[in-house]
């Protein structure tokens, strides 16, 4: 032992030290949770940052001429040093905007056009390639008040395209919307339905239902690829669903939201309380009167809250559908379930594989739309189980 | 509870039929089970018919498309491990001295702000990680390493291990903080009341007792890591012949090829097809053990401090 001046019998000369160590954990502790919800902040930031500009796009103001030639040769519409600063997609249309109105033909018109990819680039300060001659044409253009950034509509109102700035997200806004509605359609009244079976009916105990019950704790667990490979062999190869299909890609994502809804309403059935059942058979109601006028609109909120956040998880998967072929590259919007179509995940994932760097700001912008979506979601979701949940006694 | 038998005969019949529906519905859940089960294996088997098992398990030499194509996924398996390996290694202590803080010295205001913050991570879809992988995480890892002197790949196992981290922060610390908060407040008092410092208490009395709950946690991790298919695809490489543990080398894992394989131009029945369902059949096999095993030390922990809400 020590000598120390100190008196008191229990004083320990190592404490001092023991409760720098202690600080020193704690402040490891707490810096960690710092660390964690920095990543989110510098992960959110990153995301606002690479893909606000793309809501953005440039349109420049060039001299358009309607003729014979310009008819059969749309890159006769506009002066030849304009050429390669509009976007291609755009003059394009020129013939068809004559033989929509044909009053417009031998007439010039001063219109605003969607400008090429690069010049937008060059207006966001971004890295862009433009030809000297053409940055000296674009200069001059930028003087003269003929360049000008409107809201990007074209990004919410059309499909994918090989042309950067003519690509949007419309489409896969819609596939996305197809493929979830087959997904609800199979996984909801399934998922309800064994969590009323596995709650109301199954006896507990029982060997059956506990095989049923770990089986569903596997599914939950079980890689998401590996769907897609259920997905591939028997509904694309045995039952013949097309490839790329919203209904393929809606069924293989309905096996995996059916735990989460299980999960989820099994526990909203179990909070009902035994008394509300007890009352109906009192009254001389049948199990299942009693389950589904009393016990389910009891737990219907508990229920909703579940399906709506196994949707958003289902909005988000990506790789079962790789898999089923729904990366295929599709500019228009699909019209039915049996149409080969994307989906908001797969076209980010598409995006980000290509060369041009101006579908760098659209992947962002892509992933922009698809988080606001999943947050409203959940915070629906939460609102709903705020709102509506009944607290028992 | 009992209920009564309704007296009409349409009634029974029309509550027999309910009731049937209801048990089909319970057993599609399994059906999708062995639905997977059997379509890997079944197409596995297929692939192993023609080519050897012991090669696809021990070979190095992966080269689908080629005449004479090779399958030996030893490489694969090699940047699997490597890529889990460091998700594990970010996740594993960010996660539970996150846990340790939340349940230990953070008042219930911020336990109730920062949990469902947490949960974020885990909500984000994982094609968003692997953009974010790909064109801001691996470029700085490029841009670090030449600082060094060192040569880092754009695919680097890194930046891909790095992310699928982040990812799993939220499993591992969400899992240990129910169990570090089922740890009997008698434990911690009786500590306290001996004289250890709070900082010794929780090393030495509540994480040794929630142990086997965060080594549980961390087994779902990891089977959530080898599974993740996005950040890989997205960040880290294709090719299934180098052998490397250098985390600034490019790696290839087993989704990645079974990705590759499959969006191909190859035709169903070729081994260059069916390869995706043998290495799937390995994912499958390992995610389940690590799941059952998961569960069972979970189930162990619970019966150990009679907990019945984990």
């Amino acid at each position: 032992m020590k000598k120390s001046n100190n008196k008191n019998v229990f004083y320990d000369p190592t404490l001092a030290k023991r409760h720098s160590k202690a600080k020193v954990f704690k402040g490891f502790a707490l810096g960690s949770l710092v660390l964690s919800l920095l990543f989110l902040a510098l992960f959110l930031s990153d995301m606002v940052a690479k893909g606000k500009s793309a809501f953005m796009q440039t349109y420049i103001q060039v001299e358009v001429t309607y003729s014979e030639a310009s008819i059969k040769s749309y890159r006769k519409a506009i002066e030849r040093k304009y050429l390669h600063l509009v976007s291609r997609s755009a003059i394009r249309d020129i013939p068809m905007n004559a033989k929509k109105d044909p009053s417009l033909m031998g007439t010039k018109q001063l219109m605003w056009i969607l400008a090429d990819d690069q010049v937008d680039m060059y207006m966001k300060d971004q890295y862009y390639k433009l030809k000297d001659k053409d940055l000296k044409t674009l200069k001059t253009l930028i003087t003269n008040n003929r360049i000008e950034k409107r809201f990007n509509t074209i990004f919410f109102t059309q499909g994918d395209s090989k042309i950067a700035e003519n690509s949007g997200f419309a489409s896969a806004i819609i596939g996305s919307i197809f493929t979830l509605l087959v997904t609800m359609a199979v996984a909801f009244p399934i998922g309800v339905a064994t969590a009323v079976y596995l709650e109301e009916f199954a006896n507990p105990d029982s060997k059956w239902s506990s095989l049923i019950e770990i089986n569903i704790n596997n599914l939950a667990a079980i890689p998401s690829i590996l769907f897609g490979l259920l997905g591939l062999s028997i509904f694309i190869n045995l039952f013949g669903i097309p490839r790329s299909s919203p209904l393929v890609g809606g069924l293989t994502l309905a096996l995996m939201t059916l735990p989460i809804i299980i999960v989820s309403s099994r526990a909203a059935l179990r909070s009902v309380p035994a008394s509300i059942r007890q009352a109906g058979y009192g009254l001389g109601l049948t199990k299942i009167q009693v389950v589904r006028d009393h016990v389910l609109p009891l737990a219907f909120p508990g229920v909703m809250t579940g399906s709506i956040i196994g949707l958003a998880q289902a909005m988000g998967e990506t790789a079962p559908l790789i898999i089923v072929g729904m990366i295929a590259f599709i500019p228009d919007s699909p019209t039915s379930i049996m149409d080969a179509a994307t989906v908001m995940p797969a076209q980010i994932f598409t995006w980000a594989g290509m060369p041009e760097k101006a579908y760098i700001e659209r992947t962002a912008a892509g992933i922009l739309v698809l988080l606001s979506i999943l947050i409203s979601l959940n915070a629906i979701a939460v609102y709903l189980r705020k709102k509506f949940e009944v607290k028992w006694q | 509870m009992e209920s009564f038998q309704p007296k009409n005969k349409k009634t029974l019949l029309k509550e027999t039929i309910i009731e049937y529906f209801l048990i089909v519905a319970a057993i599609i859940s399994i059906l999708t089970t062995f639905g997977i089960l059997f379509s890997i294996l079944f197409e596995a088997i297929e692939f192993f018919n023609l080519r050897s098992f012991t090669y696809f398990i021990t070979g190095s030499e992966w080269s689908p498309g080629t005449p004479n194509s090779k399958f030996g996924a030893g490489a694969i398996f090699a940047g699997t491990f490597v890529i889990t390996f460091i998700a594990i290694a970010v996740s594993l202590p960010i996660g539970v001295f996150s846990a340790i803080y939340m349940s230990e010295y953070a008042t219930d205001n911020i336990r109730t702000t920062v949990k469902p913050l947490l949960e974020i991570l885990a909500g984000i879809p994982t094609v968003v990680y692997g953009f974010f992988a790909a064109i801001t995480v691996a470029p700085t890892i490029v841009h670090i390493a030449d600082l060094f002197g060192l040569d880092a790949s754009f695919n680097s196992a890194l930046a891909a291990g790095i992310v699928m981290g982040i990812m799993i922060i939220p499993v591992i610390s969400s899992l240990s903080d129910d169990v570090i908060n089922a740890v009997p407040d008698s434990l911690r008092k009786g500590s306290l009341a001996l004289g250890m410092t709070k900082a010794e208490t929780i090393k030495d009395i509540v994480l040794p007792s929630a142990l086997p709950g965060i080594i549980s946690a961390t087994l779902l991790a990891i089977s959530k890591a080898l599974g993740e298919t996005m950040i890989v695809v997205m960040a880290a490489g294709m090719n299934a012949n180098k052998f490397s543990i250098n985390p600034l080398e490019d790696m290839t894992t087993v989704t990645v090829q079974i990705v590759t394989a499959l969006t191909g131009d190859f035709e169903f029945n070729s081994p260059d097809t069916l390869s995706a369902f043998a290495l799937g059949l390995i994912l499958f096999v390992v995610t389940l053990v690590l799941n059952i095993v998961s569960v069972m030390m979970i189930k162990k922990f619970k019966e150990k401090y009679k907990m019945s809400n984990l």
